[in-house]
């Protein structure tokens, strides 16, 4: 037998060197013991409707209808669709050249462009172009387009928070990027530090790094940190001294469960500062319907906005994306509808109203039981989830469990996972693959479970870790050896 | 400074071109805006756009059962309610008084120019509902498995088993956003550098080119003789691997568009024999482009995936690796809004497996209803079904009209002066040869554009119609030619040009 092209020598070696922890060695683990018959908790990936959340009724039923238009000329549709979305089915088809199964315009159908530009413009107060908003089929196409825009080989590099969700760090492997990291500060709740920035922009340099870009992700994946406008406004900045492309994700805008930082797009803070900065720092940010209330995670839907961004470059982005002929049109409808939902006297807007705050209530409400629960447990802290879907609690594992770890095979994090996962069923990500201070440990959960079932979930968690760091605990004083 | 700017991005991005998008379409664009700001400031009332295969853009309909199906998924509340059994029925003027599922014989009604059967409406309820079962929490919504929900690649390769008449497994497949990211893939999978090389017939759909600029590799073109109906030798390959080679590149692969595009022809056996010998022997991957395997026209040719092709040869994993794309954006269902595909992945081994499933894993899954539909269309009523009968109507009247437009434009376009069409033989294409004279390439030049951009431009400032320049596809040079899409009429009209 002849040579074989692809063997895992000549695989290209950038795809070798990604690693994307979410759906890693955990939740393969977690999905051989599901096949077992053990009952699992996946807690690995942000993933409302997978435990339990309902989707909003009205978004369905109006893509139901245009995903079977015939219905709409039934005399009796009016039994089971409400008026208001058949109206809206009817004005969605409209925008389309031929339904649902038609490829759409590359960037997106221009009438779901306009609704999104008239959100932002109401959201931030300052007016928005739709010819600088791509659809995309989930935000992680759009970031994935951008990074592979921006970087042209492995001298550039994109500026990362550590810890990070790692479609980042994957994404800059794949292209052949270097990414610096900028550490966030657990202490004081996750926040950024200026001057951490400064350092490992920095320290780039001296390599040799031609610093491009820096991502925040606001509120932060896995930290649930949101950013305060002063915070926001040093970044901006920093990035306008530094010439650097600003790369929003702000996908967990709707994950709000603190009263004292509600969001701000970068891109309301960016215009609010004025000329010169506001014509000049680039900025791109990304939004999707999988987060949120929302959670349609399945769907793909997805878009950024472009601002300042060069039209030349807006060309060759475009040129990109026309190469995938379209972004699904369904997802484009549920983006239509996230950004222009039912308003007050709409026949749907009181149930519409009633499901989204019931959902964004019990959240909050589970982000409180989830650190609280946390922080009851040994060895264990937890900052308080501020926003998006997850809880990033430090484990402190004792030196012992560290060796245990090493005779094992397994980096620290991930065999106490294991072992989590083991004892208790819930799957969790180890925050080794979020990044981490060297030598300080967490894990990964979202806030997601059922809210009957958190308690349940936090006491078998609280058993599990207390019993193993009973374990490995050195009663005798901790040896630093 | 390292701003946005041009001269500050990824080169590669730079390089890539994909001309069925491109400079034609957007002045297509700009005409559509006149006409409508202006009506009547153009010879002609209306744009149309023959440069992409999307059918349902151009009044195709949807397969009435799949978009049932795929409307109960959405919002499956509805399916634990009597009403949703009536308004499924619309077009019928019985009510169901029986029972028994199986029972009343098929009632056929025009509506809106759909035939539909009452039971196909109670079958689409089932399958939906078998297809809910087979989804975690029945939740749509839901990121999948990375690879697609199980359940639906278990009847997925149970429709490639049934097709081919050998085994398919459910773990060989990777459902996408469509084919094009699988292709992207495995792109991705094969290019470290541009030592990389992979070989592409020309003409060619130009995403394999963009691809593989995209990521960095080096297109290794082998041409198609138009003179045999755009017949693929063996003899050609190997003398463009050879010619590879001796530049110092690694052919890592060869790319089979079959049935063809933009040349709509449909490999003999005997040619796809050669092929898969050809890549056994040289160790290639076959990246198999088998999107179109549902729009064959002529009655002497058959499509035969060249998984079953190797396989009938006796070879099996061990022997060579083949990738199989197929999509539900083309055949008789056109549902290119849904970007809805798959890869069937063989002959790799496992840790290659694992860094497919991770590359997959970064995206998380692919849409859902897309997936939904890749196992319907893999898996459609069948004889005997309750739906079949409606179901295999609206098939046959779309695939039967896409033959005689195929013959109808053909004929045209050879009545043309100037022009040859070869026999499309699938797909959804025609790739006429417009012999231009020399004053037309002359003013092409002084027009700094390309002979066929030339012509094609000029073609739709008189019409209104769009296509694709045959140099977007690749050509050997100075035999321009226009890319004509087909699924637009029943009776074309064309209107002659005068080129002095």
């Amino acid at each position: 037998m002849s040579p074989r092209a692809l063997d895992y020598e000549s695989l290209n070696e950038n795809v070798k060197k990604v690693q994307y922890a979410v759906r890693g060695e955990l939740y393969l683990r977690a999905s051989e013991l599901q096949k077992e018959g053990k009952k699992i908790i996946f807690t690995n990936v942000g993933n409302p409707h997978a435990l339990g959340q309902r989707p909003l009724t009205f978004p369905r039923q109006v893509v139901a209808l245009c995903q079977a238009p015939f219905l709409l000329d039934d005399p009796n549709v009016g039994l089971i669709f409400p008026a208001d979305a058949i109206a809206r089915a009817k004005h969605y088809l409209a925008l389309t050249t031929g339904g649902l199964g038609a490829y759409s315009d590359s960037r997106g159908l221009p009438g779901v462009r306009k609704e999104v530009a008239d959100f932002i413009g109401r959201r931030d107060g300052y007016p928005s172009d739709p010819e600088l908003i791509f659809l995309t089929d989930g935000a992680s196409k759009g970031v994935m387009q951008m990074l592979n825009a921006i970087i042209r080989g492995g001298q550039d590099g994109i500026l990362v928070p550590v810890p990070q969700y790692p479609l980042y760090s994957a994404a800059i492997s794949l292209f052949g990027g270097s990414l610096v990291p900028y550490f966030l500060e657990e202490t004081a709740n996750w926040g950024l530090d200026i001057n951490n920035l400064r350092e490992s922009v920095a320290q780039a340099r001296s390599k040799g790094i031609t610093v491009r870009a820096m991502v925040i992700i606001n509120p932060g994946n896995p930290t649930g940190q949101c950013l305060s406008e002063a915070n926001l406004k040093e970044i901006l900045w920093f990035c306008y001294r530094e010439n650097l492309v600003l790369l929003g994700d702000e996908v967990y805008q709707q994950n709000i469960y603190q009263d004292e930082r509600p969001f701000l797009s970068a891109r309301k803070v960016l215009l609010d500062l004025g000329l010169p900065i506001s014509k000049e720092l680039q900025l791109v940010s990304f939004h999707t319907v999988s987060k949120g209330y929302w959670g349609e995670c399945g769907q793909r839907g997805g878009y950024f906005e472009m601002i300042n961004i060069p039209p030349r470059t807006v060309d060759e982005i475009y040129k990109v994306a026309s190469i995938s002929l379209s972004p699904n049109v369904p997802a484009q409808i549920f983006l239509g509808l996230m950004v222009n939902p039912p308003k007050p006297g709409d026949i749907s807007y009181e149930q519409f109203v009633r499901e989204s705050k019931g959902i964004i209530e019990s959240l909050r409400r589970r982000a409180h039981i989830m650190t609280d629960g946390f922080n009851s447990c040994r060895n264990v802290i937890c900052n308080f989830t501020e926003g998006a879907m997850y809880s990033f609690p430090q484990i402190r594992l004792p030196p012992r469990a560290i060796e245990a770890a090493k005779r094992a095979g397994k980096v620290p994090d991930v065999f106490y996972c294991l072992k989590l996962l083991e004892a208790t069923g819930i799957s969790t990500v180890p925050g080794s693959g979020f990044g981490q201070k060297e030598g300080v440990f967490h894990l990964r959960t979202t806030i997601l479970p059922a809210e009957e079932e958190m308690p349940e979930i936090m006491a078998s968690f609280k058993k599990f870790n207390d019993e193993f760091m009973e374990q490995y605990e050195d009663h005798r004083g901790y040896s630093r050896m | 400074m390292a701003s946005l700017t041009l001269d500050a991005i990824n080169t590669k991005v730079l390089k890539c071109e994909y001309a069925v998008r491109g400079e034609i379409v957007t002045l297509a664009q700009q005409l559509q805006q006149d006409l409508q700001a202006n009506p009547g400031s153009h010879p002609f009332d209306e744009i149309l756009y023959c440069n992409i295969g999307n059918p349902q853009s151009l009044g195709q309909q949807p397969i009435t059962f799949f978009r049932e199906v795929l409307a109960l998924c959405d919002h499956p509340s509805i399916l634990a309610r009597s009403e949703t059994e009536g308004l499924f029925s619309l077009n019928c003027a019985f009510s169901y008084e029986t029972k028994d599922e199986y029972g009343p014989a098929e009632f056929v009604f025009e509506s809106i120019g759909w035939s539909t059967s009452f039971s196909s409406c109670i079958d689409a309820i089932k399958r939906a509902q078998q297809i809910l079962d087979q989804i975690p929490g029945k939740a749509t919504g839901a990121y999948s498995h990375s690879q697609g929900i199980k359940g639906l690649r278990d009847t997925i390769a149970a429709g490639i088993e049934a097709r081919d008449k050998f085994p398919a497994d459910p773990n060989d497949i990777f459902l996408t956003d469509g084919a094009s990211p699988a292709v992207h893939m495995m792109m991705q999978l094969l290019i470290g550098s541009e030592k990389d090389g992979i070989m592409c017939p020309i003409p060619q759909y130009p995403l394999y080119s963009a691809s593989i600029a995209l990521h960095g590799g080096t297109l290794v073109p082998y041409y198609l003789d138009e003179a045999t109906g755009w017949g693929l030798e063996i003899s050609e390959l190997r003398k463009q691997l050879q010619a590879a080679k001796s530049w110092g590149i690694n052919v890592r692969a060869l790319v089979v568009i079959n049935p063809g595009n933009p040349t709509g022809q449909v490999l003999a056996e005997g040619n796809q024999r050669e092929i898969v010998d050809f890549c056994k022997e040289e160790g290639l991957v076959l990246l198999a482009d088998e999107v179109y395997q549902e729009n064959v026209y002529v009655a002497d040719k058959k499509f035969h995936s060249f998984k079953k092709i190797s396989r009938s040869m006796g070879y099996g994993e061990e022997d060579i690796s083949i990738v199989s794309f197929q999509s539900v954006s083309k055949g008789y269902h056109g549902e290119c809004g849904k970007r809805g595909g798959y890869m069937e992945v063989t002959g790799f081994r496992p840790e290659i497996r694992e860094q497919i499933y991770k590359v997959a894993s970064v995206n998380l899954c692919s849409n859902i209803s897309g997936q939904i539909l890749a196992s319907l269309v893999m898996c459609p009523p069948k004889v005997g079904d309750d739906s079949y009968g409606s179901y295999s109507a609206e098939k046959d009247a779309i695939l039967s009209s896409l033959a005689r437009r195929a013959k109808t434009l053909e004929d045209a376009l050879n009545s043309l002066e100037g022009v040859k069409c070869n026999k499309t033989e699938g797909a959804m294409y025609l790739f006429p040869r417009i012999h231009l004279p020399q004053k037309a390439i002359k003013a092409a030049e002084a027009a700094k554009t390309a002979p066929d951009a030339f012509y094609c431009r000029l073609l739709l400032n008189a019409t209104g119609i769009v296509v694709v320049p045959g140099s977007g596809f690749g050509q050997p040079k100075l035999r321009p030619y226009g890319r004509l899409h087909k699924i637009r009429w029943e009776k074309p009209t064309f209107i002659k040009l005068n080129l002095s």
